[in-house]
């Protein structure tokens, strides 16, 4: 029933509102190369991330980063150069002492139906305590109905949380070159509001990237078959990933220089 | 109700070529002029504005062709009507298909091996393209003109009945409004999905224009004229100016109570959500109040660009959706640089009014050519020459 549905995906909108344009922006930090850095946006991190939090006490927090082909990289290093890889890497150097694990399970051409199917098996064997969570570029690129993109979405929750792990989104990369091809806005809108209701953090990959795009860190008008870009853009993803990561999840750490 | 027979009312022309430069505006990805359309002040947008007064002038036209020649032929013409903007919306696609095409051949980089996935429909082109014809594949930004074909094959019972019981035709047309929502009605699209405007909700503004132009405006007068409804339409857009500034500066949001973003929240586009159409009203209450009929500066210079451009909404629609692909693709060929972005908005509006200052060129000596012999029998045959199109 559709006069249901605004109270039923009712939700309060200043947490809303303060997610909307929640990105990573003010986690950058000194001590990264500059091209990371993006410049103001009114950006919050709004939910807390308790079981990474717990992990970390324990010296042992395991990632699952589920997503579709904008998780990955092509060629012989694409795995090590693709930003769950970079995030690893972060997150260990940040988090000395502490064993960090990532396991992904990426596949392209997925919608997040799809990718709710697998988690179950996924879940279990990898026993995360945070799943990383990319999608919706797909359900775009098939128009999928937003109303079955934003209930699957609801169910990968569920699921993630049930197997004792947190969530975070990652929303779509901005690619200039197909936006006249791919109409993102209401997925990405979708992704928003299950995150504010689910109080999910969200890593806005789009607006970031938007951000790069415009101070001119990156050119993604640009073609190329060159990978340094892409490897450059998701070795920042990753650190940035790994800086919200711990700013959501406020570990306490007395080496942790992200207060 | 019969449409009495006026001057047309230039303010439609106004608005619907305003709308159709938004439109335009809006259609370019990663404009920074689309800063200044309507949708970033507010709930609606030009959508609404563009549905609303093609409703109202087709009610206009073809409701004296029901009048004059009775429903047969004025359904006829509608259909006519139906199938000349269907034409034009898969000569839409065939452009688009030449820039997909162009861009398939040109563009690489693995940072977007996924994105480029969706040029994937091209190896398939048998069933694309067939999908396309059918309706059901729709590219981004082309929704608009499959609304419009469906609205217009639907409109002619819609017409009779709006002649004969208005109230009865606008309350019916609430009612499929109401059911789309509560049985979730719309059409399918392909390769899945429903259609990103959802016909059995956005007819109740095509049909509630009609509605307005077969003498419902008239019957409105008072309640339009009335402070309390020019009150309560300045209230509800100062409210929808200020959510809307929360999207852009979030922590405004800490301001709105907790209640209103439950009941206000997810405005929904595919379905026309009734905070849109309320906010589309407020507008036209207020529009019509500021804009007289008989307001002078109608007949100034400069405003006849977009007055001549919504008199020919349907070919430069399809240009201004050609007009913005090419904008695209001048923006990823060329520069995306702020300068060369008002550049190009600002050429696609000229190149707009060039064109329907061109259109209505051709039509002025089309009716002094055929004025020798046929010349007003083809007039009353097609009322629409009277002043522009449906």
């Amino acid at each position: 029933m559709k006069w249901g549905r605004p109270l039923g995906r009712g939700i309060a909108v200043s947490a809303c509102l303060a997610a909307m344009f929640l990105g990573p922006a003010a986690s950058v930090h000194a001590g990264e190369p500059t091209e990371c850095g993006v410049d103001g946006g009114p950006f919050a991190v709004a939910y807390p991330l308790n079981r990474v939090k717990k992990a970390v006490a324990d010296k042992s927090l395991t990632i699952l980063v589920v997503g579709a082909g904008s998780s990955q990289l092509p060629g012989p290093n694409g795995a090590a150069n693709s930003y769950p890889s970079r995030m690893q890497q972060a997150l260990s150097n940040k988090l000395p002492g502490v064993k960090v694990s990532v396991v992904t399970d990426v596949k392209s051409r997925r919608t997040a139906a799809d990718m709710v199917k697998s988690l179950p098996a996924e879940l279990a064997q990898a026993r995360p305590a945070l799943m990383l969570w990319q999608t919706a570029t797909v359900d775009a690129m098939q128009a999928v109905d937003p109303d079955q993109f934003s209930q699957a979405l609801d169910k990968g929750i569920k699921k993630a949380r049930a197997a004792g792990a947190d969530v975070m989104f990652i929303n779509p990369q901005y690619s200039p070159r197909t936006e006249s091809m791919i109409a993102l806005g209401v997925y990405v809108e979708n992704m928003r509001w299950v995150a504010v209701q689910q109080e999910v953090p969200v890593f806005d990959r789009f607006g970031l990237m938007k951000a790069w795009s415009d101070q001119g860190t990156f050119d993604f008008y640009s073609a190329t078959k060159k990978l340094d870009m892409a490897e450059r853009v998701h070795d920042c993803i990753g650190r940035l990933l790994a800086d919200l990561v711990l700013e959501a999840a406020k570990p306490d750490l007395p080496t942790d220089g992200n207060k | 109700m019969v449409p009495t027979k006026t001057d047309r009312d230039l303010r439609l022309d106004l608005f619907r070529g305003l709308a159709l430069w938004l439109i335009f505006l809006d259609h370019i990805p990663s404009n920074a002029v689309s800063w200044v359309t309507i949708r970033n002040y507010g709930f609606s947008d030009a959508t609404e504005i563009f549905v609303f007064i093609s409703g109202y002038t087709v009610a206009f036209v073809y409701g004296r062709s029901m009048y004059l020649n009775g429903f047969l032929v004025a359904a006829a013409r509608v259909l006519k009507r139906a199938w000349q903007i269907y034409v034009a919306h898969i000569f839409l696609f065939a452009i688009y298909l030449a820039e997909i095409s162009y861009i398939a051949h040109s563009f690489e980089n693995p940072l977007y091996s996924e994105e480029m996935g969706v040029l994937n429909f091209l190896n398939n082109p048998d069933v694309t393209i067939i999908q396309a014809m059918l309706l059901k594949f729709k590219p981004v930004n082309m929704d608009v003109l499959p609304l419009y074909i469906i609205l217009l094959i639907g409109f002619a019972p819609f017409l009779w009945l709006l002649m004969r019981s208005p109230t009865t035709a606008l309350l019916a047309s609430g009612a499929i409004y109401s059911l789309s929502w509560l049985f979730e009605w719309n059409l399918p699209a392909w390769p899945q999905g429903v259609w990103v405007f959802n016909p059995f909700a956005w007819q109740f503004l095509f049909i509630f224009g009609a509605w307005c132009a077969l003498g419902g405006a008239a019957r409105l007068s008072r309640a339009i004229n009335s402070p309390v409804t020019l009150t309560l339409a300045v209230l509800y857009l100062l409210f929808a100016f200020f959510i809307s500034l929360t999207w852009h500066v979030p922590g405004l949001g800490a301001y709105v109570p907790t209640v209103v973003g439950e009941l206000i929240y997810p405005i929904d586009k595919t379905n026309l959500d009734v905070l849109r159409i309320l906010h589309f009203l407020a507008l036209a209450v207020i529009t019509v109040r500021l804009v007289p009929r008989d307001w002078p500066a109608l007949k100034s210079p400069w405003f006849k660009p977009a007055i001549l451009c919504g008199a020919h909404s349907l070919g430069i629609f399809c240009l201004g959706v050609f007009l913005s692909f090419a904008g695209h693709f001048v923006f990823t060929e060329v520069s995306n640089r702020v300068p060369v972005q008002i550049l190009v908005s600002v050429a696609g509006i000229a190149i707009m009014a060039g064109a329907a200052w061109l259109i209505s060129w051709y039509r002025t000596i089309e009716r002094q050519g055929s004025g020798s012999g046929s010349g007003p029998k083809t007039q009353a045959a097609k009322p629409s020459l009277a002043g522009g199109d449906t």
